[in-house]
């Protein structure tokens, strides 16, 4: 059964479904040139901090519209990516992955960069938040007011995606 | 009329709930039910320039006017990834 191409739940994430996912092209598969993953994984430490294992909520609805505006927003940018986009929530143990993400192309420039972008944008829009849970204490983590609309957020986005 | 308010991470956290139900009048908007929480729990009036809004899942302005059976979501500053 085919996987959905953008999801957010508690399940563990892979990689390799998505790599499936996003070089299956129908007619035109065996087209890509080029794929390239991002995972991003529950980190040790933070600001000085020894961290535990974190906790991520969101509004789940929102949440998959914010990926499929940022699937199209990539569309219109690149038209030869597929893209794909798991958001992992609940709580993620260190070494965990948190997202994962992938970006089919032709042309490797066009992937790498696809890929950079989806996760910039995510963390600018998606309505998505970690509780840290650290030795001595949690706290939230706020991060960027999310806006889709920003340009200039947008903007940055495509300048560390080297557009 | 009525409308759901749902409430995320720290806002949550304050309100002591993710959802509730609260009596609205005729030609509020996100802005004017906002303030009706804020001095219900003071402590969240610190988010009024940071936060997001959103009605029935998508993301909306402050001005918006709601409509009876609203889902209207506040959210703190996100941190996904």
């Amino acid at each position: 059964m085919a996987i959905p191409l953008l999801w957010i739940g508690t399940a563990p994430l892979a990689l390799e479904p998505l790599i499936a996912a996003v070089t299956e092209r129908g007619d035109a598969t065996g087209s890509d040139g080029a794929v390239t993953t991002f995972l991003g994984l529950v980190r040790n430490h933070n600001v000085g901090r020894k961290v535990h294992h974190l906790e991520y909520e969101a509004y789940e609805p929102l949440a998959v519209r914010a990926f499929e505006r940022i699937s199209t927003e990539i569309q219109a940018t690149w038209p030869d990516v597929k893209l794909a986009l798991h958001h992992r929530i609940g709580r993620i143990e260190i070494g965990g992955a948190s997202v994962a993400i992938a970006a089919g192309s032709p042309h490797r420039g066009h992937a790498f960069s696809a890929c950079r972008y989806a996760i910039e944008r995510v963390k600018q829009i998606a309505p998505i938040w970690k509780r840290e849970f650290f030795e001595g204490g949690d706290v939230w983590i706020e991060g960027a007011t999310a806006d889709p609309d920003d340009a200039a957020a947008r903007a940055e986005a495509e300048r560390v995606a080297c557009v | 009329m009525r409308v759901t308010v749902k409430l995320f991470a720290r806002l949550r956290d304050i309100a002591g709930t993710p959802e509730m139900t609260r009596e609205v009048a005729p030609g509020a908007t996100v802005a004017s039910l906002w303030q009706q929480l804020a001095t219900e729990f003071p402590e969240i009036a610190s988010y009024e320039r940071s936060i997001s809004t959103a009605v029935n899942a998508d993301y909306a302005r402050r001005s918006q006017v709601l409509a009876d059976g609203d889902e209207v979501a506040f959210l703190p500053p996100v941190s996904g990834g």
